[in-house]
């Protein structure tokens, strides 16, 4: 019964939601178009559809992922957890290379989502297209995953350090600004697409529930100060290593064609 | 129903749950060989990560019967009509409509505005905290349509792509040092945040069609210019309502 009324009340709160994009496609296609909407039965039960599923899937968040990712940040940085069971040292002692299960959690959570994103394939089979089978599908896979991997290795390694976020943003920036100015040209704008391809519907909550668990439970950290970033680690990484990619993929086929010319 | 072809709702079905898969498996691997402890609240976790499923089934289901092919063809038929007005403000209501129905955006709003409440950034009552959370969604809408209208304008114009990004940089960095400490981590996050499953293929419509529109265009360096810049934004953006609500 508390889970019907929650879905009902979010259901209610979704119509909010979806409102302004109905008011723009109904808004432009009759005022400023002038055309009859096509299919109206079909775009009215899929507006329907896109309310319920929004509610049950913030509805589900609230019940498992956010909690989830809560509850994983809490048991891996749990003192008697990382250096066993000696419940007599303060937890303020913790180095910051005690946390090591979080990185690895963070990489494992990264790695996986990522290889497995529907997205980020189709993106890689265009690069292989482009670049006239230079990159790899899987090469291209891999380097974004690994990407989204060591962003969030990162990420969770500058919470738990409790450095400012924008050192590590901006320097990020900075190195994948010079790296631009090198790449092969052509997958400049996939590395960039990458960035944004890897962080999905389902990711997002689940690591910016690890990120605010592991700021309220590592001691000196706030949620507030401290819990956010990780997303923006996830998202910018991939550009470096995507072009880094390319860059040693072009490096090595230089090198074979000035080898084969010496011969 | 044949059953060599499952419908529609089945394959879109078994899509989340491939999507979710990964996950699933990597905290399954870890509660049981590296934490060994069971998971609080487990009925509820399944029911929830149920509801998720089914959820983002749907939602997908939706936008593809009813705002993918409608949305595409209108993207089209803007970028072909030839004014300009109509284009930039249509590139605009775009990127803010669907960017307020993104789903993650929705959640990390809604956890942002919990957080700034327990920080005592904002009032701890329900009211100020949706208030909050709906004034950083709307926030980030603005940035987003802005920067899509702009985005369209630079291909119309030819403007070189560097120009926004490194402007677009730059002003992330001075806004860094003006803007409050506690709104920092989610203004970054909201460029990632951002560009997801609404918004990515909508605008990447506008600027394919756009860039099929113009001659001597490259669709893919086009609609590239478009998605990247629209995660630039709303870090800037982000960071004033900071100054703003602080």
């Amino acid at each position: 019964m508390k889970l019907l009324h929650g879905l009902l009340h979010t259901t209610a709160a979704t119509l909010l939601d979806v409102l302004p994009i109905a008011l723009v496609i109904f808004g432009f296609q009759l005022l400023v178009l002038r055309r009859p909407i096509p299919n109206l039965k079909r775009m009215l039960l899929g507006f329907f559809y896109v309310l319920v599923g929004l509610a049950f899937f913030l509805e589900g968040l609230d019940l498992a992922l956010f909690p989830l990712g809560k509850a994983m940040a809490a048991q891996l940085t749990d003192p008697r957890f990382l250096v066993g069971l000696t419940a007599t040292s303060p937890p303020g002692n913790l180095h910051w290379s005690d946390y090591h299960w979080v990185y690895l959690f963070a990489f494992a959570v990264g790695f996986a989502t990522t290889i497995a994103e529907p997205a980020l394939l189709a993106v890689a089979i265009k690069a292989n297209e482009v670049s006239g089978g230079a990159i790899g599908v899987w090469g291209l896979r891999a380097s974004v995953a690994l990407g989204v991997a060591i962003g969030l290795v990162l990420g969770t390694w500058r919470i738990i350090s409790g450095y400012p976020i924008h050192w590590f943003i901006i320097g990020g920036y900075v190195v994948a600004v010079t790296q631009t100015l090198f790449a092969p040209r052509l997958i400049v704008p996939l590395a960039y697409d990458s960035g944004g391809v890897t962080t999905s519907t389902v990711t997002v909550p689940l690591v910016t529930a690890l990120g605010l668990g592991l700021a309220s439970h590592v001691p000196g950290r706030s949620a507030m100060l401290d819990g956010f970033g990780l997303i923006a680690f996830a998202s910018l990484f991939p550009m470096v290593t995507v072009m880094a990619h390319a860059q040693i993929a072009q490096w090595r086929l230089n090198r074979k064609r000035t080898k084969a010319t010496e011969q | 129903m044949n059953s060599r072809h499952p419908p529609p709702f089945v394959k879109a079905l078994l899509g989340s749950l491939k999507d979710l898969a990964p996950i699933l498996l990597v905290i399954t691997f870890f509660q049981l060989a590296v934490i060994g402890q069971p998971l609080p609240n487990l009925a509820d976790m399944l029911v929830g990560t149920l509801f998720v499923v089914i959820g983002l089934t749907l939602f997908v289901q939706g936008l593809e019967l009813g705002l993918f092919p409608i949305g595409g063809s209108m993207a089209h038929a803007f970028a072909r009509k030839g004014s300009l007005f109509w284009l930039l403000a249509f590139a605009f209501a775009l990127g803010f409509g669907t960017t307020v129905a993104e789903p993650a955006l929705i959640a990390v709003a809604r956890e942002a505005a919990q957080v700034a409440a327990e920080g005592g950034m904002i009032g701890r009552d329900p009211d100020s905290m949706s208030r909050y959370a709906r004034g950083l969604r709307y926030t980030v809408a603005l940035s987003v349509g802005f920067a899509i209208a702009l985005g369209v304008l630079r291909i119309i114009r030819g403007w070189p792509v560097h120009l926004l990004i490194v402007g677009g940089y730059l002003g992330v960095l001075l806004m860094t040092l003006v803007a409050p400490k506690e709104i920092i981590g989610i203004a970054y996050d909201s460029g990632g945040v951002t560009t997801s499953t609404i918004t990515v293929p909508l605008v990447t419509a506008l600027g394919v069609g756009l860039a099929a529109a113009i001659k001597g265009r490259n669709p893919m360096v086009d609609g590239f210019g478009l998605i990247a810049f629209a995660s630039l934004t709303p870090m800037i953006f982000v960071m004033a309502y900071g100054m703003v609500v602080t």
